[in-house]
């Protein structure tokens, strides 16, 4: 049926979900606490999340509908972007329940199940459903299985939608992905099924595909006969605090590498998708993804750390290894980087730098788009010795925004040329309408829409990518160390010297 | 940072500006948009600081022009405000015959290769598109309901529409047309009639029933309540009434056959959120211009009042 109400030239007015419910697994978690709840109050307070939406939380707490609302109330009070409205938590509040209960206990999804079909009949939600899986992998089956006992999975029993969300780690090598995907996959739909990498509901990500695709300017040189290098980082001043028992075995490629700057690798150097539908750019992200060639030499070209007491930002800082939670003698590295090759006419030849670390001296996220020199300059060699290369540097967080480094002249009597940047923030980041990645993501769900979420063929790639370098490590030697504060280990930095190139500056 | 420049010209009010935005580091760069606001010296200062607020989401120069006496011998007196906040200030206060030629001093001022949007915070002009600021401008905003009688205004609105105009009247009709469009978005009855109830000269709601009768298709009745604003919308349907009903400019209740009775929050936005609405998208509102012409052509079905 045709809505005569919408028309695509009407702008002004946003997708609304149908009437549905979230049921969070895992409501105690930090993530749940910052993130989610907040992001819940404040898709209401856009006007985004539809009359009648209920949000169940089920968890081993002792608590009513009214201790998870207050639990609710007060994540919403210390970390929603908006501000706070009664009318707008009387909407969120009004339909908050809560489940007590163990993971392995099928009477507590039974309970869950009675909870839902009340919230049908009393809030109208329509069979509608979102189970969001924020909890530890090893819980993964126990709660789907569970789900599927309860009858709560079946995507015909009743009317209305069925879907499950679910966090990284998406397994932590092949192996173990495909067992998740399997088991995801006997109970849901694959097109049940959103994987969350929350960098790709951020505004910037979003924006490297409208720079490449609405610009003129970038696609010419996007390319091998321009494009000298790409740098890839995601930085973190922030040790893995109490992440230690996820942490330890885990470690940085894992935990950052293979999902979010594979993906940002895959957005960067993609062709263009024809159209923005999931089909299209899923596809041209498994198409780049599948060409991504490892070092040969994978000694040379990988680099591992581990951060050692030190001083960062000013402050005395304990050693990974000294961490609570760790083995003394572990060997998870807190830093990763990698030379990566990628197999295409508009690539080939072309080294994409990957590097992610913990205590490191900034937070900081980047694509960083390296051209060659200029084949030849026209001025004297002493005019130019300032000049490096030119750069687009899309800055994902923080201080959203991107800037294009060139050369320009220095002002005075003489021909002197130096390194300028140019610089775009779209003062967005400290909006209230600029949303939360997970906002985003959130509603994406609740509408169904898939384009932002990483198909399973995407992990399996990417694990290929990553497997061949863990068992790499897993067979040679140790981490490097590096000091806490200082910009990784040298191993990473005498990788770049021996391409004859430099990491650029944290 | 704050400059006063009593009886100066254009130029050199642009001359430092510039000053200004270097000593500032160059501000300029990021700049989105003009933002051109045409009003007298009793809206200037809400109007100035709304804007300034909406220009933290839309980084921007905003321009000022004030009237003041239209008797006295012409002079620009100009004010420059150079903030931490992504935007910078002008505040330009014409008096005499320049008031008519204020065009003409802002014209020198707008960063160049960007956007104009100009916007009337008071009654507008009959015309937007025709006014002296509204030349400069591809988006215009009015605000019907700042003027005293507001169907007039409308009407004349619709009479001088050019792509490119809208009005705040219509933006404050955004957050219920987004309820309706998705209540519709679920199965429900043929649609026969529907109604809008607001208090009476409330030109939002004369703008959505417009749009809800040129859209549906059915005559569309309007209803006169006390307010405050628009206070509720009902489709009459084959199977029963989809109403949601906000009687206290807040809280809402949207109520259909045979389904429980489903709360909303509903608040009557503040200029900020409308003007950040509006600056969101700087090309033409059509769906507006549809609505404002099914308003003038008595779109609501002949005799439904």
């Amino acid at each position: 049926m045709i809505n005569p109400l919408r028309d695509p030239r009407d702008r002004r007015i946003p997708r609304i979900a149908e009437p549905s419910v979230l049921v969070l697994f895992g409501v105690t978690g930090d993530l749940a606490r910052k993130k989610l709840l907040p992001a819940i109050y404040d898709l209401a307070n856009r006007g985004l999340l539809p009359p009648g939406f209920s949000l169940v939380g089920f968890a081993r707490r002792d608590w009513t509908d009214q201790d998870f609302a207050q639990v609710t109330y007060e994540a919403v009070r210390q970390h929603a972007r908006a501000k706070f409205r009664d009318e707008v938590w009387r909407q969120v509040s009004d339909g908050v329940r809560f489940v007590a209960g163990e993971f392995a206990d099928a009477a507590a999804f039974g309970h869950l199940a009675e909870t839902l079909t009340k919230l049908d009949a009393e809030r109208g939600t329509g069979g509608n459903r979102a189970y969001y899986l924020s909890v530890p992998p090893r819980q993964f089956p126990v709660v789907v299985r569970q789900l599927e006992q309860a009858g709560l999975s079946d995507q015909h029993a009743a009317p209305g939608w069925r879907r499950v969300v679910v966090e990284k780690p998406f397994g932590h090598d092949l192996a173990s992905a495909r067992e998740l995907n399997d088991l995801l996959g006997s109970v849901f739909p694959h097109h049940s099924v959103f994987r969350i990498d929350h960098y790709l509901g951020k505004e910037t990500v979003q924006n490297l595909l409208a720079l490449r695709f609405a610009n003129t300017l970038f696609e010419p040189i996007w390319n091998r006969r321009y494009v000298d290098h790409v740098q890839i980082t995601m930085a973190e001043d922030i040790g893995i605090g109490s992440r230690a028992g996820y942490y330890d075995g885990i470690g940085a490629a894992r935990d950052v590498m293979q999902n979010h700057l594979v993906q940002l690798l895959a957005l960067t150097a993609m062709e263009e998708p024809v159209s923005f539908d999931a089909d299209a750019l899923r596809g041209e992200k498994e198409k780049v993804l599948s060409a991504v060639r490892l070092p040969a030499d994978l000694a040379e070209g990988t680099a591992r750390g581990q951060y050692t007491t030190g001083w960062q930002g000013g402050v005395p800082v304990s050693g990974f290894l000294d961490e609570d939670g760790i083995a003394a003698g572990s060997v998870t590295e807190t830093y990763a980087a990698v030379r990566l090759g990628i197999d295409t006419r508009r690539w080939a030849g072309v080294p994409f730098y990957l590097r992610t670390g913990k205590r490191l001296p900034t937070r900081m996220t980047e694509i960083a788009v390296i051209f060659q020199r200029a084949p030849h300059l026209p001025f004297d060699a002493t005019d130019a010795r300032e000049l490096g290369q030119n750069a687009l540097v899309i800055r994902v967080q923080p201080d959203e925004g991107v800037t294009l480094r060139f050369g320009s002249k220095v002002p005075g009597s003489a021909m002197e040329v130096r390194d300028v940047n140019m610089d775009f923030a779209y003062g967005e980041s400290f909006t209230e309408s600029s949303p939360e990645a997970y906002e985003r993501l959130l509603l994406d769900v609740l509408i169904g829409d898939p384009p932002l979420f990483p198909r399973h063929e995407e992990v399996e790639l990417s694990w290929k990518i990553l497997d061949p370098i863990e068992d790499f490590w897993a067979a040679h030697g140790r981490p490097e160390q590096y000091p806490a504060g200082s910009s990784g280990p040298p191993g990473a930095a005498a990788m770049m010297a021996r391409d004859g190139r430099a990491w650029r500056r944290l | 940072m704050m400059i006063d420049l009593p009886d100066t010209t254009a130029s050199a009010v642009r001359t430092e500006l510039v000053r200004a935005s270097q000593r500032l580091g160059g501000l300029t760069t990021g700049m989105v948009l003009n933002l051109i606001i045409a009003t007298d010296e009793s809206k200037q200062h809400d109007a100035v600081r709304a804007a300034s607020q909406a220009g933290r989401e839309h980084p921007c120069r905003i321009i000022g022009v004030v009237a003041r006496d239209p008797k006295a011998a012409p002079r620009l007196d100009a004010e420059i405000m150079v903030g931490e906040d992504a935007f910078q200030m002008v505040v330009l206060r014409c008096y005499g015959e320049l008031i008519d030629h204020a065009d003409s001093v802002v014209e020198p001022l707008l960063v160049p290769d960007t956007p104009v949007v100009t916007w009337w915070p008071g009654a507008p002009p009959e015309a937007p598109a025709m006014a002296p600021l509204g030349t400069l401008a591809q988006r215009r905003i009015s605000d019907s309901a700042a003027s005293e009688r507001p169907e007039q205004t409308l009407a004349h609105l619709a009479a001088g529409y050019r792509p490119g105009d809208t009005d705040l009247a219509w933006g404050r009709t955004t957050t219920w047309r987004s309820l309706l469009a998705a209540a519709l978005d679920r199965p429900h009855g043929d649609i026969t009639a529907a109604a809008v109830g607001a208090e009476a000269g409330n030109p939002s709601a004369e703008l959505m029933a417009a749009w809800l009768s040129d859209r549906l298709g059915v005559p569309v009745r309007r209803d006169v309540s006390d307010g405050p604003g628009v206070t509720c919308v009902i489709f009459v349907t084959s199977d029963g009434e989809i109403e949601l009903s906000r009687p206290d400019g807040r809280n809402a209740m949207l109520s259909r056959p045979g389904e429980p009775d489903r709360y909303v929050a509903l608040h009557r936005r503040d200029t900020v959120e409308l003007l950040g609405e509006e600056l969101r998208r700087l090309d033409p509102d059509e769906v507006y211009g549809e609505a404002l012409a099914a308003l003038a052509a008595g779109g609501r079905a002949a005799g439904a009042r």
